[in-house]
């Protein structure tokens, strides 16, 4: 085996092994899980007090409240104001709703009052809201003499269906831009996550060795650059090694909690139909969305996805170990210096999330052949279907860039490893990469 | 003997400090060479260089022969100062890496790391982590990791440091062993008494700059200043203090510095025929300590 490989091989190698590794990869899936749970738990949380409210209703609107629901009582009344603040410091009620008398139907606005001594929650607010807004609203119908169903009558649904002028192109619907733009803004956050996480991971391994001595021990035999690709392939791979056990691990732990919580496919059917009824999803629209995921260019999306993972990564990672190299004998000195990788990543990031909304902008162009940008940014576009030469020379620019940067990054390594005691500034490392 | 390691007019200049400056000299094979000099003389510049680490500005650093620096020959075993090892992988996994990255198969890498440790009795360390081991252990590691892959020149920078006496002697022995085999050592050291025990050729820098480069025993006579020392049994004679350059250093405890023109046979004639009973008559050659001091001295008052 030539040096390269078995510095990839170590570098691959103990890191699947080391525990932590083990951990992080069989546990994370499981804490997401949970993690989701809990949230849902915490969204779904009703609290179990009723609101036992007074209404005092002088409008003689006739405004209709449910007699009881989970959240609230009303009870209606005409006893006097000061009658329902003795009940309600007897702790006969939690709320009295006083409904003023209402000027008329050519009145926009309307004021209610509630007493109460302690604040009121945004949930009871709104309900209450909806109640008032519903009743004002069918008195002033009443009013004008309106039909409830003539109103129905004036909404129309509008749906604009995308037709292309030349023939070579295909046909759209309106679901391609929403369905691109959802698996863009996932494949770029991605890409995204994957560059930070296993960079970051680069950095606080080139620095290791650098703290640990051993590099000066390994460079007696082997180039630096080898020693710093064979360390930005090495987690990178390890990275991918990640990523395949979770597509693998994530859907397995899905189903198997499916089912020891004792839910079937039988009652999810049930679940997603009694949700379908409060969101009406027409079966011609679901298949035709069906239709569009599966009329996608998976295979190019999947390479070229492919293609733009590693050129980011590369570029990334190897701007990673420059900076693990320039650090001093504590790590933490180097968090200074990765500001210089942070805010392109970031940026890219905001940058993808503008592109997917205006796919067709001069931004978004740009951003997609700038190749500190375009691993993230490009493979979010794909969905949007760019011309073949737009992703080529995308391609080519990135790969460019991303040679250069290992070039770039090898300077800085190579001397970098060999100074000890402080971290470097970024005057510094401008001259290594001047003088080498 | 032919010559091993050859270095030509040998310059590096970080900014405008010259770290090493116009180094020229030579490692015999089968030859162990102390390479000396004070701190932030410029022995790790060097020793980077010779390693192929960091590229000469100018000069040649020749093994059998050929460009060090282009070579990146394997046959060079290198342990740095800093001692550094990956912490948290097992020794035995860790000296297979490192011997295979200098060229060895993984067979040939396994055979020789498992020889190293037998021969260290330290085979039961092999699945222990690095991290789990102490200071003196790890340098025998270190040790094992410089020269498993049967390196003919082996550098050592400072490769004593740390250890306790036994280890001391049984790496010293190792070297000696190593040396008769074949190989050449050079080895930087603060510890004079180890140069003047092994060493057979020493190189002192200062500076950047040799100020010494030579065989140990003429280094030693050419730094010697003819003072002999002699105890006798009985008093001196006060004519003897007329006739010869003599101290006293205790009672009947002389010493005495040779004039032009006098030689050991004077002192020794004059004495029998003065009847004076001497116990041990000796030349009182410099230590290395002593050899070391004074040339950096003069060195770093030029």
């Amino acid at each position: 085996m030539n040096k390269l490989g078995l510095i990839i091989a170590r570098e691959y190698l103990t890191k699947v092994k080391n525990k932590n590794f083990i951990f992080t990869t069989l546990l994370t899936p499981l804490g997401f899980l949970i993690f989701f749970i809990v949230i849902g738990v915490i969204f779904s949380y009703e609290g179990s007090k009723t609101y036992r409210i007074a209404l005092l209703d002088k409008s003689e609107m006739n405004i209709k409240f449910p007699d009881s629901t989970k959240k609230f009582s009303f009870i209606k009344t005409t006893e006097p104001i000061e009658q329902l603040k003795l009940k309600y410091k007897n702790g006969e009620l939690d709320g009295i709703l006083v409904l003023p008398k209402f000027a008329g139907v050519d009145v926009n606005a309307y004021t209610v009052y509630y007493h109460s001594d302690k604040a009121m929650d945004i949930e009871i607010e709104s309900s209450l809201e909806k109640y008032l807004q519903d009743g004002v609203r069918n008195y002033k119908i009443q009013l004008m003499n309106l039909q409830s169903e003539q109103l129905d009558k004036l909404k129309t649904d509008i749906a604009i269906d995308p037709e292309p002028v030349s023939e070579t192109e295909k046909d759209r619907s309106s679901y391609t831009g929403k369905i691109a733009t959802m698996l863009g803004g996932i494949m770029g956050y991605v890409i995204f996550f994957i560059i930070f996480l296993y960079g970051a991971s680069v950095m606080r391994s080139v620095a290791d060795e650098k703290v640990s001595r051993i590099v000066e021990v390994i460079i007696s035999s082997a180039r630096p650059v080898e020693l710093m690709l064979g360390k930005v392939i090495g987690v990178g791979l390890v990275g991918l090694t990640q990523i395949v056990i979770w597509l693998v691990l994530i859907p397995l732990i899905y189903f198997l909690g499916m089912s020891i919580a004792g839910i079937d496919t039988q009652q999810l059917q049930e679940v997603s139909q009694t949700m379908g009824q409060q969101a009406p999803v027409d079966t011609d629209e679901l298949a035709q969305i069906i239709r569009e995921v599966g009329a996608m260019n998976w295979w190019r999306i999947s390479v070229l996805f492919v293609f733009y993972f590693v050129g980011g990564y590369f570029i990334y990672a190897s701007m990673f170990a420059a900076i693990g190299a320039a650090s001093g004998d504590d790590i933490n000195d180097a968090q200074s210096l990765t500001i210089i990788v942070t805010i392109p990543i970031l940026l890219a990031m905001y940058v993808m999330f503008q592109a997917i909304r205006l796919p067709d902008s001069s931004l978004a162009m740009f951003a997609s052949l700038f190749p500190f940008f375009s691993p993230i940014v490009m493979p979010a576009m794909l969905a949007f279907d760019p011309p073949w030469w737009q992703i080529g020379l995308s391609l080519i620019l990135l790969f460019a860039f991303s040679y250069f940067m290992i070039w770039v990054a090898a300077r800085i390594y190579r001397t970098g490893i060999l100074m000890y005691g402080k971290k470097a500034s970024i005057k510094e490392l401008g001259k290594w990469i001047w003088k080498g | 003997m032919a010559d091993l390691l050859r270095l030509e007019n040998v310059v590096k200049e970080y900014g405008a400090l010259k770290a090493v400056d116009h180094v020229s000299f030579k490692v015999p094979e089968s030859s162990i060479v102390g390479l000396l000099g004070p701190n932030g003389a410029g022995k790790t510049s060097l020793i980077r260089i010779i390693t192929g680490i960091t590229q000469a500005d100018s000069g040649n650093v020749l093994l059998h022969e050929k460009d060090i620096y282009k070579i990146k020959d394997p046959s060079v075993g290198y342990m740095p100062e800093e001692r550094g090892l990956y912490k948290k992988m097992k020794v035995g996994e860790q000296l297979i890496f490192l011997t295979r990255l200098r060229g060895l198969s993984k067979a040939d890498a396994e055979k020789n790391v498992v020889f190293w440790m037998k021969k260290f009795q330290i085979e039961s360390w092999w699945n222990k982590k690095v991290n789990e081991l102490s200071k003196g252990m790890s340098q025998k590691i270190q040790f094992i990791a410089t020269v498993s892959h049967n390196p003919k020149l082996i550098i050592l920078d400072e490769p004593f440091s740390g250890l306790d006496p036994i280890n001391t002697n049984l790496i010293k022995d190792e070297i000696i062993r190593l040396k008769e085999e074949g190989a050449s050592i050079l080895f930087s050291t603060h510890r004079m008494e180890q140069v003047e025990e092994m060493c057979e050729h020493i190189v002192l820098i200062n500076k950047g700059r040799i100020v010494l480069n030579g065989e140990v025993n003429d280094v030693r006579n050419s730094y010697k200043e003819n003072i002999f020392e002699l105890t006798t049994s009985n008093n001196m004679p006060e004519e003897f203090f007329s006739e010869f350059d003599c101290n006293i250093k205790k009672e009947r405890h002389y010493l005495i510095r040779l004039k032009q023109q006098q030689s050991t046979n004077d002192i020794l004639s004059w004495l029998l025929h003065h009847e004076v009973n001497l116990i041990s008559f000796n030349e009182l050659l410099p230590t290395f300590n002593e050899i070391f001091i004074k040339t950096v001295n003069d060195t770093s008052h030029e």
